[in-house]
């Protein structure tokens, strides 16, 4: 069925496993190979290849670089925390060790260049070379000069060699400000539903036959389409509901052929899944064993989000209480709240024109640490001696991510500080310590 | 040392090494010790009783942890395993990296200890690819790459599986030789997966291949972005290399959704392990330290609370609780020469015997021994008073230490059967925690607490089989001690309980034949099973300031304990300012009346002047001030032209004082008037 790809550089029979690997890319597989050519011809100097998460992008060039057996370097950006790591990997699968170890420490791109020239004019190319650069994203992160000189390589090193970029974020993101050679562009669309139904049904179980396979394919495309076209997650979602799909099956009430009380059976099912084990609420193990137990006692794990109890000591609590008051109360309102005489003022003569918007919606203010002792002494209900463990509870209210440090690190005078917790949180915290928080918030006046 | 060289230079001398003998830690004990003779003794106690602490505390964390412990072992392995089998779903879910993400509470101090024997117990019994990595130590990626793989590496010595040798021998001189060069991190990492893969390609049938665990000790701490990255390269290589990871969480588990976009998270298959929480550890960790006669060693009322409220107040981490009672131990035996007594019972009776003359006079000096004798003068004839005379003084002193111990032995059962009676009463009357009460008790007579006689009134109230069940515990905890009182009590209780029973049984006949008659008996043998425990409480819960020698095992001194563990900078930095002779020790700063002397150092006079100022200060005059002050020190004649004059080094002294101050936040500059500095404090003199 699968439409052929044609090339007068290629054996027929290589072409047609080719095609066979990579179901619905046929299009962008045979516009790849036009663009580079029979294997001795000279090609493009630099591809540039974007599309969504899963969209096929490494898988193609993947299956094209192995099955056609071309001379080619794959890169992950993501693991070169230096160039140094990228050139040595270009090094080692193009020429071997002895060019990686010619590298000096930390080399430059024309480090690289020399030894790339070197070892190609001992061992020139016969054919293309590809050197194929995942998440190229990041490649705009490193050193200004590195992309424009990656684009035009081939003039570099006098070599027949082609960089493809591959990356989830359209070219105009790219492109530096001095300008730069411009690659072509090739663009891989989403899978419609249609495709990701049938490659879905490509990986069908072996002890089931391909239609069953491909009618709960289609099932599950019925719930899951509309929240996620992400074929990973398909997959993998897939694979994870399959077995209490099969379960009537295997029970025997049903053949095969029913898939109305099938569809009956799963649909809740995998309502259910999209709640928890599509949000990473759950792990998949934990599903399976839920599948497994079911019935007797649902409901019974809960998510990673339902755990957001935290237990704090006495003081840390109302450190943090004091905090979210200094983040969400105008600094000018303290007056009102914390002393004692403060006469009644009511809320429309402080209220200022830009106020008038809660400020719970703004986010919260950084506040400098005396405003937070200040605030501090006065909530907490009996007198606190300033010692060394009320500052550390404050610096370890900052490791644990429930309060930010808005100053920089250097700053040891009036360090400055955010809140970072949720009105529900603060609001479980105080009950705790029986403090009405919403007693004292501006916004709830 | 000396050089004959014709040029100047400079010329480094290694210190001889030998040359400092480090002093031991007896030595350290016994340097300003209270009473010398006895130091050596004292400190040997000291030191078996600390290391009997110490290793009943690491026994009891093993057990606390072993249940979450064996879990995450079994996850491991569990992990490992369904990685090898090869059925469809298993396949279709290779792609996740399990992770444990284990929830330990806000306690960080404490983690350390738990993490040392998750890993321990990983190398021992599951595989010895172990790395844990602490933010602290990775800012970068490159540094969390190189961290993992050093540790890695470094753990891989063990196995002596031949390709792995091989691995290990051609890798360990590349990364010692450029000393981990960023260079080489990938090859390395590469080599360590090709055993791996080399491993499992040949022969399928190899059962087991041990998992890489990486544990990531405290995950709130480290940089987002840095994990992210990590992630997504492990799970490059999940298909060759069996990782796994472990998140030591001090939060809650959401933690991890705020860090992780679902990009990554959708990386992991991530399982929950929660820990026991911090209090119900202390708990345990009380009642097997303190709330026992095993440990002659014992804190009072006030020192405890210090200890509980730190706790409770501002770390809740028992790794510093502990060590609170390591130092109070530690003093007490320092500064308290009669703690040659705080032993076990046979070898304090020798001990006794031993004393010597100052010691003997030190007892006799004892408040309580004072309490004591007094007491018995006035109760007997001046022929017993003899006997506490020189001779026959070490042999009371022996009843006494005989008394003391005997009023732990009982004193502990009859605290947990209170506890057990009241604490499920409605409102706590005497607090929810054994250790409440124990802090109760020690303060004062228990029976004469308010909350003591409602929690009485209340027990009056209870239903029949309420307190028969509550009564039944009670008996559980009486039956195992080995003392005569609680023999006893042990017996009348259990009499009282078999009664009660016969007369339930009889109940419910009579119930049915006569409808509400009066249930007297009942009432009668329940008033008699309250007064008995009365009785108990009152003979057995008493305070320890009422039993003669307590100063022998009672560490009382609250305050110590406090200033060392509770610091309060500034309180210690406004004494330094008032009165440097705390701290300096030099007599020329004493003084009588808290002034300030002349001589001071300048940051004190300074300090002291500037509290005589209201909120701003005029630079000049304090100027004028300090400078007469100081002429003062230097013993001009207050009536020669020099006197008060401010000169340069003067001026210079006062600059250098005045920014001092506002180095450590009393003053500050002021835009209101520019001579000026503005106080940050209230008050002055």
């Amino acid at each position: 069925m699968t439409k052929m790809l044609q090339h007068s550089g290629y054996e027929e029979e290589r072409l047609q496993r080719v095609a066979e690997l990579l179901p619905c890319r046929e299009v962008q597989a045979g516009m790849l190979l036009s663009l580079m050519g029979q294997p001795q011809q000279c090609s493009y100097p630099s591809i540039f290849i974007y599309g969504h998460r899963a969209s096929g992008k490494s898988h193609v060039m993947q299956v094209l670089l192995k099955e056609l057996e071309l001379p080619h370097a794959t890169v992950s950006c993501v693991e070169c925390v230096s160039v140094a790591l990228l050139f040595e990997q270009v090094l080692l699968s193009f020429f071997g060790c002895d060019a990686a170890s010619l590298l000096p420490r930390s080399p430059s791109l024309s480090d690289f260049v020399r030894i790339y020239r070197q070892h190609c004019s001992q061992t020139p190319a016969k054919q293309t070379r590809y050197i194929v650069m995942e998440k190229a994203e990041l490649l705009r992160d490193t050193d200004a000069n590195l992309l424009p000189a990656l684009l035009r390589l081939q003039e570099l090193v006098d070599d027949n060699v082609t960089i493809i970029l591959l990356s989830e974020i359209v070219w105009d993101k790219f492109r530096p400000n001095t300008g730069c050679f411009e690659p072509l562009l090739l663009h891989f669309p989403d899978y419609s539903k249609g495709e990701l139904q049938q490659i879905l049904s490509q990986d069908k179980h072996p002890s089931y036959s391909a239609e069953f396979y491909s009618s709960y394919i289609n099932i599950l495309l019925g719930v899951f389409y509309s929240v996620c076209r992400d074929l990973r997650e398909l997959r993998h979602l897939a694979a994870l509901n399959f077995s209490k799909f099969c379960e009537p099956l295997a029970e025997g009430k049903v053949k095969e052929t029913d898939t109305h009380k099938l569809w009956r059976n799963i649909e809740p099912h995998l309502k259910k899944a999209m709640q928890t084990v599509y949000l990473r609420e759950v792990s998949s193990l934990q599903w399976e064993q839920l599948q497994q137990m079911e019935e007797r006692e649902c409901g019974a794990l809960r998510g990673l989000s339902a755990h957001t109890h935290v237990e704090l000591p006495y003081y840390s609590k109302f450190l943090l209480i004091a905090a979210y008051l200094a983040s969400y109360n105008p600094a000018r309102t303290d007056k009102r709240f914390f002393l004692k005489h403060h006469g009644k003022i009511r809320k429309t003569n402080f209220l200022k024109k830009n106020e008038k918007t809660s400020n719970h919606l703004l986010g919260p203010k950084p506040f400098p640490l005396d405003r937070l002792l200040a605030i501090f002494y006065s909530v907490v209900d009996s007198r606190v001696a300033p010692t060394a463990s009320i500052f550390s509870q404050i610096s370890s209210l900052v490791t644990l991510q429930l309060l930010t440090k808005v100053s920089h690190d250097d700053q040891l005078d009036a360090p400055k500080y955010k809140c970072a917790v949720s009105m529900d949180f603060i609001c479980a915290i105080s009950r705790t310590v029986n403090f009405e928080i919403i007693k004292y918030l501006y916004d709830f006046l | 040392m000396s050089t004959s060289s014709v040029s100047k230079g400079c010329f480094v001398f290694k210190p001889s090494a030998k040359k400092k003998k480090t002093l031991s830690l007896e030595d350290h004990f016994s340097h300003g010790c209270e009473s010398a003779e006895s130091s050596e003794k004292r400190f040997k106690l000291c030191q078996d009783l600390w290391d009997k602490i110490k290793s009943d505390t690491e026994v009891l964390q093993d057990d606390l942890n072993r249940k979450i412990l064996d879990s995450l072992l079994d996850f491991t392995r569990k992990c490992s395993s369904t990685r090898q089998l090869s059925d469809w779903a298993s396949q279709m879910r290779a792609s996740e990296i399990p992770t444990a993400a284990l929830v330990l509470g806000v306690n960080v101090p404490d983690h350390d200890m738990t993490f040392q024997s998750l890993s321990e117990l990983l190398q021992q019994s599951v595989t010895p690819h172990v790395a844990s990595v602490q933010a602290k130590e990775c800012g970068a990626l490159k540094h969390l790459m190189k961290r993992v793989l050093e540790r890695l590496m470094g753990t891989d010595v063990t196995v002596d599986d031949e390709e792995e040798e091989e691995a290990e021998q051609t890798s360990t001189p590349l990364h010692k030789s450029v000393d981990f060069h960023l260079l080489n991190i990938f090859p390395v990492f590469q080599k360590s997966n090709t055993p791996g893969k080399k491993r499992s390609s040949p022969s399928r049938d190899d059962p087991q291949q041990p998992p890489v665990v990486i544990i990531f000790k405290d995950l709130e701490a480290f940089n987002p972005k840095v994990l992210q990255d990590f992630i997504l390269i492990c799970s490059r290589y999940i298909e060759r290399l069996p990782l796994m990871f472990i998140f030591g969480i001090a939060t809650s588990p959401s933690t991890i959704q705020h860090m992780l976009p679902h990009s990554v998270s959708s990386l992991l298959c991530i399982e929950l392990f929660q820990s026991l929480s911090c209090t119900q550890h202390l708990a345990t960790v009380i009642d097997q330290l303190i709330l026992t006669h095993h440990f002659p060693f014992k804190l009072n009322a006030k020192v405890l609370q210090v200890l509980m409220s730190i706790f409770l107040y501002h770390d809740f981490s028992v790794r510093n609780f502990i060590k609170g009672l390591q130092l109070a131990l530690l003093e007490h035996f320092h500064s308290q020469p009669l703690s040659v007594l705080c032993c076990k019972k046979k070898d304090a009776l020798l001990n006794v015997m031993q004393l010597s003359h100052s010691d003997l006079e030190r007892i006799r000096n004892l408040p309580s021994f004072k309490r004591y004798r007094n007491t018995q003068l006035n109760a007997h004839t001046s022929k017993e008073s003899n006997a506490l005379g020189y001779f026959c003084f070490q042999e009371v002193c022996q009843k006494l230490i005989k008394g003391l111990h005997k009023y732990h032995k009982n004193y502990y059962p009859v605290l947990r059967c209170l506890h057990t009676l009241t604490s499920s009463l409605p409102r706590y009357p005497l607090g929810k925690q054994v250790r409440e009460l124990h802090l109760i008790c020690l303060e004062k007579n228990v029976w004469e607490n308010e909350d003591y006689q409602t929690a009485m009134k209340l027990l009056r109230m209870l239903a029949k089989d309420e307190l028969v069940a509550l009564l039944q515990r009670c008996v559980e905890i009486l039956q195992p001690v080995k003392s005569k009182k609680m023999k006893n009590a042990f017996l009348q209780l259990t009499d009282l309980l078999s009664i009660h029973m016969k007369l339930f049984s009889t109940l419910l006949e009579m119930n049915e034949s006569r409808r509400a008659k009066k249930l007297s008996p009942f009432e009668v043998l329940r008033n008699e099973a309250l007064e008995f425990l009365d009785n108990l409480v009152k003979s057995h819960l008493s305070p320890p300031e009422s039993h003669t020698l307590n100063e022998v095992c009672y560490y009382t001194s609250s305050a110590t304990v406090r200033r060392h563990l509770n610091a309060t900078p500034r309180t210690s930095i406004q004494a330094a300012l008032n009165s440097p002779y705390y701290y300096l020790q030099n007599d020329r700063l004493k003084t009588v009346d808290g002034s300030v002397s002349n001589s001071a150092p300048d940051i004190c006079i300074a300090y002291k002047l500037h509290l005589e100022c209201g909120r701003l200060i005029n630079l000049y005059d304090w100027l004028e001030a300090y400078a007469t002050v100081v002429s003062a020190a230097e013993g001009n004649n207050p009536d020669s032209d020099n006197y008060g004059k401010v000169e340069e080094v003067k001026h210079a002294r006062f600059i250098r004082a005045v920014s001092e101050l506002e180095f450590l936040g009393f003053i500050k500059s002021t835009k209101q008037k520019t001579d000026h500095v503005a106080r940050l404090t209230w008050g002055g003199c």
